[in-house]
């Protein structure tokens, strides 16, 4: 199967790969996918105050094409508001990457590892009872 | 050292120059071009003698008579011919057939297409080493089973299975025994009437031949029959009709002559460079072999490299060609049926790659092989999450997945 340039640059340098500290209140995990599937990601993104994501990083167990979606997905989100990082959409990461007709769920796994994450940051922030309600 | 690296061998070989350099000469004008089913003019009779020539090697390779050898297109026509040409014949007999879970899928999906014709079939599971427990093949085998159909070596992990112990159980208990051995000529020695064999299928291009040709042994003594499955001038005692193609007769011929006269020096090469490949690579943690060691042939290695996906692994070892499951369903998602009936998990099934060597691969290439893919696997791994949850002591079997 030929890839496009881009997974292919994703792949061999992945942007952001790396761990957050998981008991930071600021720091939201996403984790999807089962191994029995033949992909995991796991996405973690740091928020401060202003709910801007400040940090991101991922670890992906899958295809090349899984491994290029969560590195571009780190990428893009950096910088957004956990709001903009919501509205990301599947289609736009696979037109992004230019993946095939049998690779488009890595980027529906992508979505739901931002949505993931940015739950968790908001459940973890609600227990905080704080001003993240306010972002 | 010219990359990529060829480590393949299973999925098919390159034509040995000495195979292809007879082949050319059975194709022009200047060459044997003719009709071997022409029978009034010396074209056809020159082309007749070397197709004959050919049969008689091919024979020679599996202890049979060259009168026993019925040229097909390949393996997959083989299995077809002999599956459902046993089935179409002594349907009123029987209708059911035995088989295991890890045959090829020219085995089972002619299996599942004779289910819907009225048959009944039953898949045995082979043990996690691969290997069929000889106990659960008797007591599979009914009044009504009219074939056994079990694998020689099997292509993804290349064991062998015990042919000559199972042969004499479908024999003893009445029914036709049918043995794909598309990857086990030149690889492991073969005697059909040792082996107890009934029907063999056989492929050229997986022992250094041409692809588009294969051969069927069909017993004559005692004597098997088998409807044919392709109707027309009643060519190959009207076992299979169509033209035979010298050039690739000559080719399997010459292909299977040199297997017989160079196998024992060759494999023992082949396994040398293997068990090089495999000290190099089982040492690194969570690394598993796939299918029984001791009863497998030498030039293939069948390992996971558990928490690092296959393909993603493939990707990164662009520099030598090799094979995640099996190459005929390697466009699918889907982890290798195989592995999954040996019992490995999910995960496992989803982290193998199959290296096999063959007779061009050299020392230096199973060298820059084994380092490329400890350097791979290493780096993927520090990509990989389930990796972390490992080192952190995580039990990956007990976490909640969320599937999809």
């Amino acid at each position: 199967m030929a890839y496009s340039d881009k997974v292919l640059d994703h792949y061999e340098n992945p942007r952001n790969v790396g761990v957050l500290d998981k008991s930071d209140p600021n720091v939201g995990t996403g984790m999807v996918g089962a191994p029995a599937c033949g992909d995991v990601m796991k996405l973690q993104i740091r928020v401060n105050e202003l709910g801007v994501i400040e940090d991101a990083k991922f670890k992906t167990y899958g295809c090349g094409s899984a491994i290029a979606s969560s590195s571009l997905l780190t990428e893009w989100v950096k910088g957004k508001t956990i709001e903009e990082a919501g509205k990301i959409k599947n289609t736009q990461i696979a037109e992004e990457l230019a993946l095939p007709p049998v690779k488009i769920h890595c980027s529906v796994l992508a979505e739901d590892a931002i949505k993931a994450a940015i739950a968790d940051y908001q459940t973890k922030a609600g227990t905080k009872g704080s001003k993240a309600d306010a972002a | 050292m010219k990359k990529p690296i060829y480590l393949d061998y299973s999925a098919t070989t390159p034509v040995d120059p000495r195979v292809a350099e007879k082949m050319c000469q059975h194709l022009t004008l200047d060459g044997n071009f003719g009709n071997p089913a022409s029978r009034s003019h010396p074209f056809g009779w020159h082309a007749e003698e070397a197709v004959e020539e050919a049969r008689a090697h091919v024979a020679a390779l599996i202890g049979a008579d060259a009168k026993e050898i019925v040229w097909t297109s390949g393996a997959t026509e083989s299995d077809n011919l002999a599956i459902k040409g046993v089935a179409s014949f002594y349907g009123k007999k029987g209708k059911h057939i035995v088989t295991c879970k890890t045959e090829h899928k020219a085995v089972l999906d002619t299996c599942r297409q004779l289910e819907r014709e009225g048959f009944e079939v039953t898949y045995l599971d082979p043990e996690p080493n691969g290997l069929l427990d000889l106990d659960k093949l008797k007591a599979a085998i009914r009044p009504e089973t009219i074939l056994v159909s079990v694998m020689h070596v099997n292509n993804e992990i290349g064991v062998i299975q015990d042919i000559a112990a199972i042969g004499r159980i479908a024999r003893e208990r009445g029914a036709l025994f049918h043995c794909d051995a598309a990857q086990s000529t030149g690889k492991v020695p073969i005697d059909v009437n040792a082996m107890n064999v009934d029907l063999m299928s056989l492929s050229a291009h997986k022992t250094y031949g041409p692809k588009g040709i294969g051969a069927l042994y069909v017993r004559r003594k005692p004597r098997v029959r088998l409807e044919a499955q392709m109707h027309g001038g009643g060519h190959e005692r009207g076992m299979r009709s169509g033209t035979l193609a010298p050039h690739q007769c000559v080719g399997m011929g010459e292909a299977f002559r040199y297997a017989k006269q160079e196998m024992a020096t060759e494999i023992e090469r082949i396994r040398g460079l293997r068990d090089r490949m495999l000290n190099a690579l089982k040492d690194m943690p969570e690394v598993y072999v796939n299918g029984d060691l001791e009863r497998r042939v030498a030039h293939n290695l069948n390992m996971s490299f558990n928490f690092v996906e296959g393909e993603s692994l493939i990707m990164a070892l662009k520099d030598i060609a090799v094979s995640s499951g099996s190459a005929c369903t390697s466009a699918s998602l889907e982890p290798s049926y195989v592995l999954r009936a040996l019992g490995r998990n999910d995960e496992l099934a989803h982290s193998s790659i199959r290296f096999t060597l063959g007779r061009f691969t050299t020392q230096e290439e199973v060298d820059y092989a084994a380092a490329l893919v400890k350097e791979k696997v290493a780096k993927l791994r520090e990509l990989s999450p389930l990796w972390e949850m490992h080192q952190e002591g995580v039990d990956l079997s007990k976490v909640q997945w969320a599937a999809h």
